[in-house]
């Protein structure tokens, strides 16, 4: 008897939400402390001196053109794409080398941090879904880096006016929103990642080793594993149709690693030439040819470019998906 | 009075060692409860469960009506924690600190609270540092007043005393024994300093290696007295042997044995004889130089299972 009426007592209590937003409070808990840390002055004086460096270099470059620049289309963008002396590299070059740095730092303790300050179970003992946790840590995550990287696209437009006059036109605007997100997408890749690892690291310097070395071994030794594992698949017997199959393979497998995939999309995104396009090899000369065309339009390009696009953002999503299901699953112990 | 706490045959495992092992809890509103027993007894995974942090592996727990399984955050909304060795943002203050926790709650009007929780725990002159810069003791201070933020109606604190000064000790309890008595708050104390807090409790648990095996009001436990007799551990002064044959002289005494240092004696009497003992003792011409019981008391039998405990850790 006593135990219907318990039964009936526990059924009649409202299914209790959440109180609303409790995911923001964290982002917002996230955003300050980020935005206060050491790591995001160090980062963020990285990312400016190497975007004041090259940006330099390319608008002196662009500069000794002197009246030639008149022919170039998107003069603006090539403050992004060009390098020029002293610089050895463009500022595309150096962002997208950065990107998984930002993503790593701002993700590799988001958990293990709670844990070695003894604040995870004061944390997961407040009414918020656990999974609030992790997605407020995401996004805080994700506006640190948004906050930074507009920063720096407004720091590369005050140099170009200051030392070229040249205004981005509104195609270029578009080009660089869209190219923001693509590297937003991205960052978010590593940023999962990293996130991942501080959930099943159980210190935060191990949690940070494995992405570093994962993001060393893809960016140093990157090309050299694509081609290698390409050479497995379609070996080169020096054939005319076996070197075109090789060729194929080795862009099929480069797009198994996030930092190809975006070094490819963000340079065709902020490339309207379509020489560029034609170097990347994602289409053949006949395809450009008939309309002879030179300067893409951004729907142009993105044609191009969606299946890059899409296997990023998959790429992203696992990872967070990842991340998310190792923390709901990771047990508080004593 | 009704039922707050309650679990059955609650169990937890891990791998094949049973953690916690067929609890039974039942405690009622307003009290203060004390969970005692030495470390890594299960007291914090029995606490956890209660929360819905840990799942039980088997075993039934209802807080306040609500099962933590089926209604966490209603159970999280209602239980204030204060978790073992409690940590803060370190780079937030003690008052940024308990901010986050009221947004957590979802609380909008907090200021007025947690300035009068801070002056409660004794933080008001700290509550703008860092808590990085924060003692132990002050952080487990912190602690307590971010438990009470929700102005939950139940507190559940796993060892609130263990890193604050003597002082602070006292002061501690008389704060979790004013809330029970006047806001009727529904205290579970977990704790191994069982000396301390066992004077606060109105109903205590001895739990050992997952298993309570002892239960009831302080008093009632220090009346665990199964044959009627007591043993008392004498030390006498001058010869030895000369002691040994004075105690076993006299009447009430049975079953004389050395104690722990040459010249000490324990015996064992009959319960209520004690003083007459020592009387005669001392009329026989006997060295009274100590006189100690060791009979089955609240502490015995802390030191018995407590003792025990460590030998099986070692």
């Amino acid at each position: 008897m006593t135990d219907t009426i318990d039964d009936i007592a526990s059924e009649d209590v409202p299914a209790v939400e959440s109180p609303p937003g409790g995911w923001r409070a964290v982002a917002a808990k996230e955003v300050a402390d980020h935005l206060l840390s050491g790591r995001f002055v160090v980062l963020m004086g990285v990312l400016g001196i190497a975007t004041a460096a090259a940006v330099f270099a390319a608008s002196g470059g662009l500069r000794d053109l002197g009246t030639d620049t008149e022919g170039i289309t998107a003069l603006f963008l090539k403050l992004f794409t060009v390098a020029a002396d002293p610089v050895p590299q463009s500022l595309l070059f150096f962002v997208g080398f950065l990107a998984p740095l930002l993503g790593i730092m701002f993700g590799f303790d988001s958990v293990s941090g709670e844990r070695s300050q003894g604040t995870l179970p004061r944390l997961l003992s407040q009414p918020i879904h656990r999974d609030e946790v992790i997605l407020g840590k995401f996004v805080a995550g994700l506006a640190v880096v948004t906050i930074m990287l507009i920063s720096l696209v407004l720091f590369v437009s005050g140099i170009g006016i200051f030392r070229l006059g040249v205004v981005p036109s509104p195609g270029e605007i578009s080009r660089l929103a869209v190219w923001l997100v693509f590297t937003i997408i991205y960052v978010g890749f590593w940023l999962a990642l990293a996130t991942l690892c501080s959930v099943l690291a159980k210190r935060a310097a191990t949690s940070v080793m494995i992405p570093v070395g994962i993001w060393l071994v893809l960016t140093v030794f990157g090309g050299f594993l694509i081609s290698a594992a390409a050479g497995i698949i379609s070996p080169r017997d020096g054939s005319e149709a076996g070197e075109a199959a090789y060729v194929s393979t080795v862009q099929s497998v480069s797009q198994l690693s996030p930092v190809t995939l975006y070094d490819l999309g963000s340079n065709v995104l902020l490339e309207p030439d379509s020489r560029v396009l034609l170097a990347s090899g994602l289409v053949s000369v006949e395809q450009l040819d008939r309309a002879l065309i030179t300067e893409l339009s951004l729907t142009q390009s993105l044609a191009v470019l969606w299946p890059q696009i899409a296997i990023l953002l998959a790429m992203t999503s696992v990872m967070f998906a990842l991340a998310y299901v190792s923390f709901m699953r990771d047990e508080v112990r004593a | 009075m009704s039922t707050t706490i309650r679990s059955k045959e609650l169990t937890k495992t891990y791998g094949d060692h049973n953690v916690v092992d067929r609890l039974d809890l039942d405690i009622a509103a307003g009290e203060v409860f004390g969970l005692l027993g030495p470390n890594g007894a299960g007291k914090t995974t029995t606490i956890l469960m209660l929360l819905g942090l840990v799942e039980p592996t088997e075993g039934s727990i209802e807080v306040l009506g609500l099962d933590p399984r089926r209604n966490p955050l209603e159970v999280k909304r209602r239980v204030g924690y204060l978790p073992d060795a409690v940590g803060f943002y370190d780079t937030m203050t003690g008052r940024e600190n308990l901010r986050f926790t009221a947004r957590l709650n979802g609380l909008d009007d907090f200021e007025g609270q947690i300035e009068s929780l801070l002056e409660l725990v004794g933080l008001a002159e700290a509550a703008d540092q860092a808590a990085g810069e924060y003692s132990r003791g002050m952080k487990q201070r912190l602690g307590v007043a971010d438990a009470l933020v929700k102005s939950p109606s139940v507190l559940i604190l796993d060892e609130p005393t263990t890193a604050i000064d003597p002082e602070g000790v006292g002061e501690m309890l008389t704060l979790i024994q004013t809330l029970a008595k006047d806001e009727g708050v529904t205290v579970l104390l977990a704790s191994h300093l069982l000396h301390q807090v066992q004077t606060v409790c109105d109903r205590v648990a001895i739990f050992v290696r997952g298993k309570v095996v002892a239960q009831g009001t302080p008093h009632e436990l220090a009346k665990v007295d199964k044959s009627g007799r007591i043993k008392v551990e004498f030390r006498l002064g001058g010869d030895p042997a000369s002691g040994r044959a004075n105690l076993e002289s006299v009447g009430t005494v049975t079953d004389v044995a050395p104690g722990r240092v040459p010249g000490s004696w324990v015996a064992e009497l009959e319960s209520g004889s004690l003083a007459p003992t020592v009387t005669s003792l001392v009329s026989n011409g006997a060295d009274v130089i100590g006189v100690h019981r060791l009979d089955e008391d609240l502490e015995s039998i802390y030191r018995r299972y407590f003792e025990t405990r460590e030998e099986a850790t070692a």
